[in-house]
């Protein structure tokens, strides 16, 4: 290994592979440009389902429906996380990256894919929603961009996979890999898993679009598609928990309060999180109630099981590391005391709240096999996973971008003042965003919808006034949150292409931290419990667990209730 | 020691566990169980699940049996600015044909309340959602499949069927209804 190859990041501590760095770079930029493409897409969309506003004409909307769903679902998310894999690879590994010259083809291919597919949206004839349900026929190369992309998303994906055993080969860590890089590999499996059955449904599709096969069934389709559809979705869960473990190192330098269980929660992603494609096909003609409880359930709610335990273990190693440092005072003082102007935190914690108590449990209710026919379809729908996706994913990498920007970019955050209110515009403005639209969906508003008022059918339908009022604090919610967007991609864009380069002075104070082997941890007498109550380290972290769990019970149980009042049927 | 670095203790697996963890892990267990087993329960003591009856169709084949109950059992019309739609009202227990084309739903449908139909739905073309409102009853309908759904209305009133699948420029056109009867038939809707 030539030292030339490296450079150590005065601040973190954190050793970057120059032929890394620059790939991570590259994979950043074209995620953040995609972002704003999406933003764009995203501001018409929701200014046209605003009621009162009504902006788009019918086809423009859809077609930006299209390419909003595209550019944010997976080019952005799966983009940003292919940095994120070399991240944890080659950076927390101290490793040199695996054959650069195929990462930059695999990042060529994810590029020309992008491309492609925007050129054919734009075109106007594949306004066929990122679903591309068949048989609605769309312009070829909107398949074949997706096609494009996932190639170099896999190749990416084994580039990690190779830097793994380059690291382990050249002995540049002991023992286990590190708990982040740990959860990078969970999100690289289910990858996998994701990309081929990509593969295995857009290839014979894309054959169809050009008339060289002559049917693909309905049903078929969407079983398979939705192992592409939602595992993609399962790939952004994995890895922006790994992304909060590693904001709680990076800000706090807490440790996981068990290596064991945090591991164990990131294997049963990977054993049972797949299975959640069924939450799609639940009101599927010809599915089995037995196949539908076994697989939206995750076999027995394993993969929720793992997400409550990583909801629990990351504050909780916050809390941990906090009380360590002597807030200690009551049951909150760790969190009072936590650094909420600096973005990396703010938005992390704001990620994994919202992710939680929004996206989390409405996911679990509107994926119990009876509920979801309350739920299918309506805007609901779109309420949840902006939720997950948004909220959750898109906020906790935007974060992450606040440390990136003076480790990897080496330059300072610009307008530290804008980047500090981003987290906060961007997370609650989405907050009330998805909760309003949850709100509609439960008032039978549809999803993919142009007009709520029907002008113009042969047949009419009035909504309730409600259900426009909460459309309305949906637009409204909408538009502050994209303004979050903007400054985070104001702030971003400025900071890496005209920023002051970094001196010395750390951005956000982050802890300095070395990545020498770590200590063996030192139980204080009496245990890690020493510092908490009741015999628990983290007492407010359990707590707000409890919370949580009080709330999801009472939302389940009034969705079962709403359900009993709909027509019987079998 | 931190989460982005190898663990401390090489033989990590064997650290004790936290008591708020182990707390924790047992809640989140129960309450999973209790969610898992809610869905075979209600299969059993609830009101309100989809059966798992459905048959390949075509196209043609399904507009075929939808015509015939149309010829059949149609007792009024309901005229739009598009044209005349049929409205039927099929004998209660029967077998019901609705279905779902661009943009539009087949015919339209007249139930009695308290009564049990098998309703049969499937598309003529791309795939549609089938979205009853104000009830709040959502499926997916494809094309080549026929989906049956054995229904008891048990309220009275105009019910209208939304197209909650995109289905291309005319999606949000698409409409039908169901009028439910209290009893003897009674005029409902236009």
């Amino acid at each position: 290994m030539s030292n030339e190859l490296f450079r150590t990041c005065p601040e973190s501590g954190l050793q970057f592979h120059r032929p890394a760095e620059r790939l991570m770079k590259a994979h950043a930029v074209v995620a953040v440009v995609i972002l704003l493409l999406g933003g764009i897409a995203a501001l018409l969309v929701t200014l046209t389902r605003w009621p009162a506003v009504h902006l788009l004409p019918a086809d423009r909307f859809y077609q930006l429906l299209t390419g909003h769903g595209v550019n944010m679902l997976i080019f952005w998310m799966i983009s940003f996380e292919i940095a994120i894999l070399y991240f944890c690879s080659s950076t927390l590994l101290r490793c040199r990256l695996a054959t650069p010259k195929i990462a930059w083809l695999g990042f060529a291919l994810m590029l020309l894919g992008i491309i492609i597919n925007n050129a054919a949206v734009a075109n106007g004839d594949a306004s066929v929603m990122m679903t591309s349900y068949v048989p609605m026929p769309a312009n070829p190369n909107f398949y074949l961009g997706l096609i494009l992309f996932a190639v170099g998303a896999l190749i990416g994906c084994f580039i990690f996979l190779a830097t793994l055993v380059v690291a382990k080969d050249e002995k540049t860590y002991e023992g286990s890999i590190p708990l982040v890089t740990f959860g990078a590999l969970t999100a690289c499996i289910i990858a996998v898993f994701t990309i081929a059955s990509g593969a295995i449904v857009l290839v014979p599709t894309w054959l169809w679009s050009l008339g060289l096969v002559n049917n693909i069934d309905a049903a078929m389709y969407r079983v398979v598609w939705w192992a592409l559809g939602h595992s993609s979705q399962q790939i952004n869960v994995a890895a922006h928990v790994a992304v909060w473990y590693a904001i709680a190192a990076i800000v706090f330098g807490a440790r996981p309060l068990s290596e064991k269980v945090s591991r164990v929660a990131f294997f049963l992603y990977i054993a049972f999180l797949q299975l959640a494609s069924a939450h799609h096909l639940l009101v599927d003609p010809g599915l089995s109630a037995e196949w539908k409880i076994f697989n939206t359930s995750y076999a027995m709610y394993l993969a929720v099981l793992a997400s409550m335990v990583h909801g629990l273990t990351v504050p909780g190693s916050i809390e941990v590391a906090q009380r360590a440092k002597g807030y200690t005072k009551g049951l909150f003082q760790w969190l009072r005391k936590a650094p909420w102007g600096n973005p990396i935190f703010s938005g992390m914690f704001i990620s994994l709240v919202g992710f939680g108590f929004l996206g989390g449990i409405s996911g679990v209710v509107m994926g119990t096999e009876q509920i979801n026919i309350i739920i299918h379809n309506t805007i609901y729908v779109p309420g949840h996973f902006h939720a997950t996706v948004v909220i959750g994913s898109t906020l906790a990498f935007m974060s992450l971008t606040y440390f990136l920007i003076p480790t990897l970019f080496r330059k300072q955050v610009a307008f530290p003042a804008i980047a500090r209110l981003q987290p906060y515009f961007f997370g609650l403005g989405m907050s009330v965003f998805a909760l309003a639209m949850m709100g509609a969906g439960t008032l039978g508003v549809e999803r993919r919808h142009w007009d709520m008022a029907f002008t113009n059918a042969a047949l009419g339908f009035d909504y309730p006034a409600s259900a426009y009022t909460l459309m309305g604090i949906m637009g409204m919610a909408g538009v502050v949150s994209i303004l979050g967007g903007a400054m985070y991609i104001l702030v971003t864009v400025v900071s890496v292409f005209f920023g002051k380069p970094v001196e010395s002075e750390s951005s956000f104070g982050i802890a300095t931290t070395t990545l020498k082997r770590a200590e063996p941890v030192v139980v204080p007498d009496g245990g890690h419990a020493a510092a908490g109550k009741w015999g628990f380290a983290a007492p407010g972290t359990f707590l707000l667990a409890i919370f949580f769990l009080l709330i999801f019970v009472l939302y389940y149980a009034v969705n079962w209730k709403y359900l009993a009042s709909v027509w019987p049927m079998s | 020691m931190s989460a982005i670095q190898p663990p401390a203790e090489i033989v990590w697996w064997k650290q004790p566990l936290d008591k708020v963890e182990g707390t924790w892990i047992s809640i989140a267990l129960v309450w999973s169980l209790i969610m898992f087993f809610m869905m075979p329960f209600w299969h059993i003591y609830g009101k309100q699940n989809l059966s798992s009856e459905a048959y390949k169709t075509t196209p043609q084949a399904f507009l075929a049996k939808t015509e015939a109950m149309v010829q059949q059992y149609t007792v009024r019309t309901v005229n739009t600015e598009k044209g005349p739609i049929p409205v039927v009202k099929p004998p209660p227990g029967s077998d019901v044909y609705l279905a779902g084309r661009l943009w539009q739903w087949y015919p339209l449908l007249e139930f009695e309340k308290g009564q049990t139909y098998r309703l049969h739905i499937s598309s003529l073309d791309w795939q549609h959602g089938f979205s009853l409102q104000p009830v709040n009853i959502n499926t997916q309908i494809l094309p080549g499949y026929e989906m049956v759904l054995t229904v008891t209305p048990d309220t009275d009133g105009e019910q209208t069927i939304i197209c909650n699948e995109f289905c291309g420029i005319g999606h949000h056109l698409m409409l039908g209804k169901i009028y439910v009867t209290d009893g003897a038939s009674m005029e409902v809707g236009q």
